[in-house]
């Protein structure tokens, strides 16, 4: 054991985890020291979310071994499949995690732990805790996991790993999040932080570690690397930016004009404003009132694509294929029975399109990574013939090189006639459609088309209100 | 995949036949097959239906099958009243019945919005009482023409085993086959991603609740012509066996999951341990718990044998 990994919070050695013959963690050796921010990247599938799980003690390595020199408590994890349970209260969240908080009268303390962990991390957040998660909007849910990660919770946390943390999260709490990593590491917390944003990447992380199947590609301090030496580590073919001189064409006529929205053939309209300001909810009013609930209909004007997966898009029980191809099934089959040979061609003709990674299709949907999970609901979407795409901020969870492919399938698609309805945390990627509509409390605050679009003026209209009262 | 879960409800249902058949060291075999095939046909029937509900999802179940065989039986022989050659008729009148029933079912989970256990309870007794209602507790025999065949075989096996058999590949198909079968099968996994995924959810629960009670009442007519006419608690027993052999048979009660042979293995099961506990001379107390016991071990050993795999 080296000094560095005796003063270390939790160090691996040759760590290695295999499902059956997957590898998904291919002998992995590093540790992580207090203070340090380690910024972990890689491509959906590279072993990441493996990694965490294997540091938080959900699996045991399949060979090497996972270290704690100073004890394993203190270790926390915050995913970005949000695990809190929806039917309690936050504070009830928080004592499942708080073995502590017991006896009569726990809850004041609980009341008390979680609200003060919330004012640390993200002041002025409005987040009740008596309030019961399912009310809370999906980067509220957010904001509460991560208290809880940073909540001392009887001790006080020395590593706390945050897995695509900020996916959910518009710009302002983000950064908030990001000051507050600063700080922890500053006070000699330890933290591993997982994000498919770059950016942030370079604004919290001491060291960065690259992981590419299963291993680790490169291990260095975070001023070593530059951003595009950083997407050529973890081995992508395209670069960044290639598509960003987008140019914008006349559009056909209106095809939909609901909840103040509009949008006409071959646009790609964007919906923007802080998180939670019922963008989601004005799209899947959008859609159901598209569809019925009584016909199918062989050819649908709009499909959905969800960003909340497990509530909205996954299938659990089902493999890769026929999560695939579900939504097209009416099209495809004849006389009412499924065209088992149709469905599995188009089913693989998309996994090399969009890049699913999987060397069996009838896999257990459960069996991909987040990140792919998304791809096939991409997937779903796609190879129907609707003429109107609603997307939920699909992106959650999405590597930097999949999200390109995804832009530029858009793009070609909307050249083809179809029409996207885009709701997006991400103001980059608000910026590439032809059209966005600004939401704040629920009501469409600002249009903007053309070079309108910017990035301030955006946050203008996001905030104008709040200013203004 | 190491096992599949209905191989539990077939080797249950052969060790039930063997300790039965061991026991009058080899004669009475043909008897017990016969009796358990003919019976086992009712549940089987009854127990595609509610297989395909259960399927829908958590609260979905029809408690309104007892009922419906009752009512459906009780109206057919009433129609037929024992005249030869009416035996379609009273089939047609039979599932005609039942389809009545079912848009009754459904329109009270629409449009009331009630859980289908409350609602399939109370429409349940509007049945019952129906029937009641219809016959004034007389007994009506069926035609002979019926009753023969109700009780005659081909090729050796009873032609109630034959329908069963007919009915439980026609659902399989479905389920496996069919457009329909998918959207059925991805309603009951998470019906929110379903609806979000274009399946038109309300037609395909519509379309479930109506099959249940078509299925429940051809068992009623069935029954009824079998056993001699139709009887007002001819129906009891098979509610707690429509959802038993769901379960023994290897379908997830959580839904979006079923198995149509586990259903016919478990429905053979349920009658030969009563046969078995019968022929062991055991009395009616004691075969109550006995099958209570037996159906509980054996839903554990399937259980725990998925949830390794």
């Amino acid at each position: 054991m080296t000094d560095l990994e005796r003063t270390a919070v939790v160090a691996l050695r040759d760590a290695a985890k295999h499902f059956g013959p997957v590898k998904a963690l291919n002998g992995v050796s590093l540790s992580v020291a207090p203070g340090e921010c380690l910024g972990l990247v890689g491509h959906n599938g590279a072993g990441k979310s493996t990694l965490v799980n294997l540091v938080n003690g959900s699996f045991a390595p399949s060979s090497g071994e996972v270290t704690f020199p100073g004890g394993p408590e203190g270790v926390r994890s915050v995913f970005q499949e949000l695990s809190l349970c929806p039917n309690l209260t936050v504070a009830e969240n928080l004592s499942i995690a708080h073995s502590g908080l017991k006896g009569r009268g726990w809850r004041r303390p609980a009341r008390a732990e979680i609200l003060a962990s919330l004012d640390t991390v993200f002041p002025d957040h409005d987040i009740d805790p008596d309030a019961e998660v399912d009310q809370l909007t999906i980067a509220e849910r957010q904001m509460v996991e991560i208290a809880i990660g940073f909540a001392p919770r009887g001790g006080s946390a020395k590593l706390v790993i945050l897995d695509e943390p900020t996916s959910s999260l518009d710009e302002g709490i983000a950064r908030q999040l990001l000051s507050h990593v600063r700080a922890f590491c500053a006070a000699g917390g330890a933290v591993i932080f997982i994000s498919h944003m770059l950016g942030e990447v370079f604004a919290v992380a001491s060291r960065i570690v690259v992981l590419k199947d299963g291993k680790v590609v490169a291990d260095r301090p975070a001023q070593d690397f530059s951003r595009q030496g950083l997407v050529d580590a973890m081995g992508h073919v395209a670069a960044e930016g290639t598509q960003s001189t987008i140019t914008r064409i006349a559009h056909g006529e209106v095809v939909i004009r609901a909840e103040g929205l509009e949008a006409r053939r071959g646009e790609v309209v964007g919906l923007s404003g802080l998180a939670g300001h019922g963008q989601a909810a004005a799209l899947a009013r959008l859609y159901l009132a598209q569809t019925s609930d009584w016909r199918a209909g062989r050819g649908a004007r709009a499909v959905f694509v969800a960003g909340d997966r497990p509530r909205d898009g996954v299938l659990p029980l089902w493999s890769i294929l026929r999560n695939i191809s579900i939504s097209v099934l009416g099209r495809d089959g004849k006389g009412g029975f499924v065209n088992t040979a149709a469905e599995r061609s188009l089913a693989e003709e998309w996994k090399q399109r969009i890049g699913i990674r999987t060397n069996d299709l009838t896999n257990p949907i459960l069996s991909l990574s987040g990140g792919n999970q998304q791809k096939v609901l991409f997937a779903r979407a796609l190879a129907s013939d609707a003429e109107i795409i609603v997307m939920d901020d699909p992106m959650r969870g999405v590597d930097v090189g999949t999200k390109q492919d995804v832009y530029a399938i858009i793009r070609a698609e909307a050249a083809k006639g179809r029409t996207f309805l885009w709701y997006s945390t991400e103001t980059e990627e608000v910026c590439q459609c032809d059209r966005v509509f600004v939401f704040r409390d629920s009501q469409i605050s600002a249009e903007l088309t053309g070079d309108q679009i910017t990035e301030d003026r955006i946050l203008e209209a996001s905030f104008e209100m709040m200013e203004a009262s | 995949m190491t096992m599949k879960p209905w191989v539990w409800a077939w080797t249950a249902a052969a060790l039930a036949f063997a300790a039965t058949v061991l026991l009058t060291s080899g004669r009475g075999a043909g008897e017990l097959a016969y009796a358990a095939l003919s019976f086992g046909a009712f549940a089987a029937i009854v127990g595609l239906g509610q297989m395909l509900v259960i399927t829908l999802g958590p609260g979905n179940v029809d408690l309104s099958i007892p009922a419906c065989m009752t009512l459906a039986g009780t109206l057919a022989l009433k129609a037929m009243g024992t005249t030869d050659g009416t035996a379609f008729l009273g089939l047609a009148v039979a599932l005609a019945t039942g389809l009545a029933m079912g848009c009754a079912n459904f329109v009270l989970i629409w449009l009331l919005r009630l859980p289908p256990i409350i609602a399939t309870l109370a429409a349940s007794l509007i049945y019952q009482s129906l029937a009641i209602w219809s016959n004034r507790g007389l007994r009506i025999k069926p035609p002979e023409g019926l009753a023969d065949f109700s009780t005659g075989r081909f090729i050796g096996v009873p032609n109630l085993a034959w329908i069963a058999l007919g009915l439980a590949i026609l659902v399989w198909l479905l389920l496996e086959r069919t457009i329909w079968g998918r959207w059925l099968l991805a309603s009951g996994q998470n019906a929110r991603a379903a609806r979000l995924a274009g399946i038109p959810v309300q037609a395909v629960r519509a379309a479930t609740y109506l099959s249940v009670a078509v299925f429940a009442a051809l068992a009623g007519y069935l029954l009824a012509s079998f056993s001699g006419g139709a009887a007002l608690n001819m129906g009891a027993e098979y509610l707690l066996m429509s959802i038993a052999v769901v379960v023994i048979g290897g379908s997830s009660i959580a839904g979006g999951n079923s198995n149509v042979p586990g259903v016919i293995g478990a429905a053979l099961f349920m009658f030969l341990v009563v046969s078995m506990l019968n022929s062991y001379g055991a009395g009616a107390g004691i075969k109550s718990v006995l099958t209570g016991t037996i159906i509980i071990a054996i839903v554990i050993a399937a259980s725990t044998r998925r949830s390794r795999q």
